[in-house]
């Protein structure tokens, strides 16, 4: 059974920005949310308490950036883009202000609905100069999600996975890099944040049916390292398949089908994720079987791509992690 | 090198370059210098706080956005001198204001007359709506209302790193229909940021025509201080108005200073033009003549030799 880690956000932020006067902890109205209560208790003189305005505190942001300052913006990920996007454009991501973007809930992580659940920022992200994006698929890469992001010359866009987190992986991330879990010679997995959990369950599965599965992770999605994910897609057979908690269009099957395009690579790629839909509330685990981003959904689009059934059943795949959704590492129910 | 001409002086220097420049690009923001010129000459003349120049005299073409590609990439801020921490910021918060904003630089002695010419042309960084690299810009405002956010994080960050300058921002009378200006000062007094000041050009003109036919907003005044600023009021001609209204005590709060000008000052012939001020285009030769024969008139220079 994987490891569950408790607010990894909450200890890994006060370790790495307190005494650092450069550093600024921002919030608006959603501090225990996103798990820096206990650094505005501790810290008072580097929080920012910034009210449900987020238009204003983009603007403030890019004028902190001005200053010389690297300000960690926290909220939910869809309040920092939607409402407030000509800010992030004009005032931080023009410039290239340093400005760290903390999104929380990303996807489907949230019972919270459409108006909570930022399916779209990837795609969002990826069409702004400038901008880096990151996402966090474990609690080590939550863990060092912010000496990640600070390393970034400009601003930086995060996908930060909050409450109870497992740990999948034992190194921090390296921006830039992309991580190997697994090595097979059929079918190429490209999976990001918390869907790559959902493709190690299936795994074992796979391999049982007689497949070699090559699985990378992505936690940098801009920039990214085409060439390296070339070098993958030439060492499978089949095709791609991609699995993401986000819209397919303009997250990382995009990316994976442009890289594919570019290059004139004429395999086969399945991309699953939101099928051009919005969400709506719900648990984590339920979400991701009816909008068909779970084990299950991955050995679909396998099998899709094979032109085969292996007859895998929930019952093949590892022990699925079911998360109360009212429990005590979470500020509220969303 | 502040001080060797009176405000007032400068303030006709200003509209006289306007004038000139709307008049031989047959169009440009001239009901804007016709308002704001007051405020520009006396912060540039007397009230901010800067130090020399450090960019040419004459404006260096377009040297790219800000990019990881472009290491040589600056702003236009450094017609305002250096950023050191004794000295004074300026964010011209309406970008259209360029033009006026262009002209007050060169009657200072921070640009030189030839940068009026690179205006709007192709390749120029000397742009009609000012970009951050534009001459006097240092942020992006094109976007009304973000300007009085960025300088207050601004401000907020000189604060912590106890600088003593301070962060003006000018700003027109339509950004109070954005929501973004009311966040900005309850966030400005909610922190106590009161090294950041504001004068704002109340012309209570906006790009569809006054004001009270596009949106009503009321006593800008009375909610500026509802939200907690402290705010004068004061005719924005009046140049020893605005020294008194600077001295007004803001401590714990941004100061806020509203200029009511007119958007004819000057140049009565503009009212002809009500309610379309935004951008003075002329319709016809006719027009474009009368109007140079009656405002040169008005300014005390003789009408531009348009023709050549």
């Amino acid at each position: 059974m994987v490891e569950m880690v408790s607010r990894p956000y909450a200890s890994a932020f006060e370790k790495f920005a307190a005494g650092k006067p450069d550093i600024l902890c921002l919030s608006a109205d959603l501090t225990s949310s996103c798990e820096i209560d206990g650094f505005r208790d501790r810290h008072p003189d580097q929080f920012l308490s910034l009210g449900m305005a987020e238009q204003n505190m983009l603007s403030f942001a890019g004028g902190l950036g001005l200053a010389g300052f690297r300000p960690f913006i926290h909220t939910f990920g869809v309040f920092m883009y939607r409402r407030p996007y000509d800010q992030l454009m004009a005032s931080i991501a023009y410039p290239r202000r340093k400005v760290r973007l903390m999104g929380f809930l990303p996807g489907v992580t949230t019972p919270g609905g459409m108006t909570h659940q930022s399916i779209e920022d990837i795609s969002v992200m990826r069409s702004i100069p400038n901008m880096t994006i990151l996402e966090t698929g474990d609690a080590t890469e939550v863990e060092s999600i912010c000496e990640a992001a600070d390393s970034i010359d400009g601003p930086v866009w995060c996908r930060v996975l909050r409450g109870s987190v497992p740990r999948l992986f034992d190194t921090p991330i390296k921006v830039g890099e992309m991580r190997v879990l697994s090595e097979g010679s059929d079918i190429l997995v490209v999976s990001s944040g918390i869907s790559t959990e959902e493709a190690m369950r299936a795994r074992s599965a796979l391999t049982n049916a007689g497949l070699s599965i090559r699985h990378i992770h992505l936690h940098t999605i801009k920039p990214f390292d085409h060439k390296q994910l070339l070098d993958h897609i030439s060492s499978v057979k089949h095709g791609v398949v991609t699995l993401e908690n986000h819209v397919t269009e303009g997250g990382v099957g995009s990316l994976v089908a442009e890289t594919m395009a570019d290059a004139g690579v004429g395999k086969r790629l399945v991309r699953l994720g939101l099928k051009d839909t919005y969400a709506h509330g719900g648990s984590r685990a339920y979400l991701m079987r009816y909008y068909g981003l779970d084990a299950l959904a991955l050995v679909g689009g396998i099998e899709d791509l094979m032109g085969q059934n292996f007859g895998i059943t929930e019952d093949d795949l590892a022990e699925a992690r079911v998360d109360d959704v009212h429990s005590l590492v979470k500020a509220e129910a969303l | 090198m502040q001080n060797e001409r009176t405000t007032e002086d400068v303030a006709l220097g200003i509209r006289r370059r306007v004038f000139e420049h709307t008049i031989r690009n047959n169009g440009g923001y001239l009901s804007q210098a016709c308002s704001a010129a007051e405020q520009l000459a006396w912060l540039y003349n007397e009230e901010l706080k800067l130090g020399a120049p450090t960019l040419p005299m004459i404006p260096k073409p377009f040297g790219g956005v800000p990019s990881p590609s472009n290491p040589d990439y600056h702003t236009g801020a450094g017609y305002n001198g250096p950023a050191a921490p004794e000295f004074d910021r300026l964010f011209i918060a309406p970008a259209h204001y360029a033009l006026v904003a262009y002209a007050t630089l060169i009657e200072v002695g921070r640009m030189a007359p030839e940068g009026l010419e690179m205006f709007n042309k192709d390749g120029s960084s000397v742009e009609m709506i000012g970009a951050e690299h534009s001459p006097g810009m240092e942020v992006h405002n094109g976007t009304l209302g973000i300007g009085l956010s960025t300088g207050a994080g601004l401000a907020y960050g000189r604060k912590l790193r106890g600088e003593p300058g301070r962060t003006w921002v000018f700003m027109s009378d339509g950004e109070v229909q954005e929501g973004q200006t009311w966040e900005a000062v309850q966030a400005a007094r909610f922190h106590g940021i009161d090294n950041l000041c504001a004068i704002m050009d109340v012309n209570d003109q906006q790009c569809d025509g006054a004001m009270d036919s596009v949106m009503e907003v009321g006593d800008i005044r009375r909610k500026f201080i509802e939200f907690g600023a402290a705010c004068v009021e004061i005719d924005g001609h009046d140049v020893g108005a605005m020294r008194d209204a600077v001295n007004e005590p803001h401590e714990g709060k941004p100061l806020i200073i509203l200029a009511r000008t007119s958007p004819y000052q000057t140049m009565p012939i503009l009212e002809e033009r009500f309610p379309r001020l935004h951008y003075v285009r002329f319709k016809s030769e006719d027009e474009r003549a009368r109007f140079n024969t009656s405002i040169a008139a008005d300014l005390g220079v003789d009408p531009v030799d348009y023709a050549h």
